[in-house]
């Protein structure tokens, strides 16, 4: 692999750091969007003790989890590429002795670290102290939930540079953008857990790679997917990660023979 | 007279503007819509599975949320000043604004309309009027200028805080990360305050009044016996008071403006 990957991983990494005051405010935003919820479900619950699978702590921990995740792997590759293939300077990557689209990852991989230790670790620090998460006392289910986590942040990138890649095909693809990151917030889990929704549209869910960006990881986080099938959980991720790949090179591919820069 | 003939001349120019990229526009539209839509589709899931949310029907905190789409989409088409601090101050495109006639804030309104949230408050007055006759609530005219009244309120209030909060730009050119801050702190006024612990059911009814933008004014028409209703008469005081202190803020920071000095 070219050794210059690493070195665009740091300077992503340094880049998000210089800019990291922004990233304060953003762990009180999460905190904020997590506790909405925690009353939210906790009223939701009611006397119940168990909707969806999840016990009402399990649930606690879920929404706390899922949103310090989405914090890690959240990122904006979608715009910067399609900013990019607008404004033209796409072509000069081309020219250059390296893969844009790994470029694009290894940049992603860059301010995923950043986030994982600014802004996840210690979000989830200060969301521990003000609600009741109840972290998991195996280390396999974290061994198994870091992996897991590092896939939701592949596939959610891939995700990302194909909604970004079709502004080759799309002039002006912001509202494409914006209702991909709809989608993904919706059928990844984050804002309800995929076993809430009506059968009809879990059964679409499952045949859907969003589960695999938040729901699939935290259930095994929370305990609600047993240990034991944690391992067939994490070949699913496996598997949609392999699948995503494929349009994202096709795309790529019937992409550069048409190239079209607006006021560029 | 002259402020309505600068809206028409803005609104002329904004839709050619907008035109360029056709099919984007609806695009744009449709995804705005479903980004609002994601807390009705978590009330409405939700729901399957629980039959009061703190005492609340279904009918009746879908009521609330249409509710609150009406003011919020009249907000966002005016008060569309998310980048007020980089486009006015650090560019310094204050400094025009400032030489001409109309008022300062009118023409900076005037400029980043977004006539097409609009649509929204239209879903919400759609959401309320559906709810309306699944609660059999019953029906006067009376009822429609005491909605209005209190749509017009909630604006205020909504135009008040994000004045006030835009005007931190005229005191402090960094960027201070409060309207987001904000921006996800409102999404808990659209649910029944009831479900929330004492201290942040306070923030939301006198500090950053967002329960006056959905739950309080909505449930003056759901007849609830509890302190909701008698809480929504408050709502035009409230909205009055907010939009002061947001153009005193305002009026405030601009006497301080400076230009951007290069």
């Amino acid at each position: 692999m070219n050794p210059a990957y690493v070195d665009i991983i740091r300077i992503r990494f340094l880049m998000m750091l210089a800019y990291r005051v922004n990233y304060y405010s953003g762990i009180i935003i999460y905190a904020i969007n997590i506790g909405a919820y925690y009353f939210l479900w906790q009223a939701i619950y009611g006397s119940q003790q168990v909707l969806g699978g999840f016990t009402i702590n399990q649930m606690t921990t879920y929404i706390a989890v899922s949103w310090m995740a989405r914090a890690f792997y959240f990122n904006n590759l979608d715009r910067e590429i399609a900013d990019e293939i607008r404004d033209g300077s796409v072509a000069i990557q081309f020219i250059r002795p390296y893969s844009y689209l790994m470029v694009k990852l290894m940049q992603g991989l860059g301010e995923g670290l950043f986030r994982l230790l600014l802004f996840m670790v210690p979000g989830m620090v200060v969301v521990c102290l003000i609600f009741p998460v109840t972290l998991p006392t195996d280390p396999l289910v974290w061994g198994w939930y870091a992996l897991m986590l590092f896939f939701s942040f592949l596939i959610n990138t891939q995700i990302n540079m194909l909604t970004g890649l079709c502004a080759f095909f799309i002039e002006n693809n912001t509202g494409l953008i914006r209702m991909k990151r709809v989608l993904v917030d919706l059928f990844s889990g984050v804002i309800i857990p995929m076993s809430f929704f009506p059968g009809w549209l879990e059964g679409v869910m499952r045949w859907l790679p969003f589960q695999a960006i938040t729901y699939l990881p935290s259930s095994v986080f929370t305990g609600r997917t047993p240990i034991g099938e944690a391992g067939g959980v994490f070949g699913l991720q496996v598997l949609w990660c392999v699948l995503l790949a494929v349009p994202i090179w096709a795309v790529w591919r019937a992409a550069r023979t048409r190239l079209f820069v607006q006021g560029g | 007279m002259f402020v309505m003939g600068l809206f028409w001349e803005y609104m002329k120019n904004y839709a050619k503007t907008r035109l360029t990229y056709r099919a984007d526009f609806w695009i744009e539209v449709l995804s705005d819509l479903l980004f609002q839509g994601l807390n009705l589709i978590f009330i409405l899931v939700v729901f399957q599975h629980t039959e009061s949310l703190g005492g609340w029907s279904q009918a009746e905190v879908v009521f609330v949320y249409g509710y609150f789409m009406i003011p919020y989409g009249i907000f966002n088409t005016f008060f569309n000043l998310w980048s007020f601090s980089d486009r006015y101050i650090v560019k310094g495109e204050m400094d025009r604004v400032l030489t001409r006639p109309a008022h300062n804030l009118v023409q900076i309104v005037l400029e980043n309309m977004d006539p097409p949230s609009l649509i929204g408050s239209g879903i919400g007055a759609l959401i309320v009027g559906i709810t309306w006759s699944q609660l059999g609530l019953p029906f006067s005219p009376i009822d429609l200028l005491i909605m209005t009244g209190l749509v017009l309120s909630s604006v205020m209030i909504y135009a008040g805080l994000y004045i006030a909060l835009t005007a931190i730009a005229f005191y402090s050119d960094s960027p201070t990360g409060i309207l987001p801050l904000m921006y996800n702190i409102q999404n808990y006024g659209r649910y029944p305050v009831g479900i929330f612990s004492k201290p942040i059911r306070f923030i939301l009814t006198w500090v950053l009044p967002f329960a006056f933008v959905g739950v309080y004014p909505a449930s003056h028409f759901l007849d609830r016996t509890g302190s909701e209703g008698a809480m929504a008469m408050l709502t035009p005081l409230v909205g009055v008071v907010f939009l002061a202190i947001g153009l005193t803020i305002w009026n405030h920071g601009v006497s301080r403006y400076r230009g951007a000095g290069s």
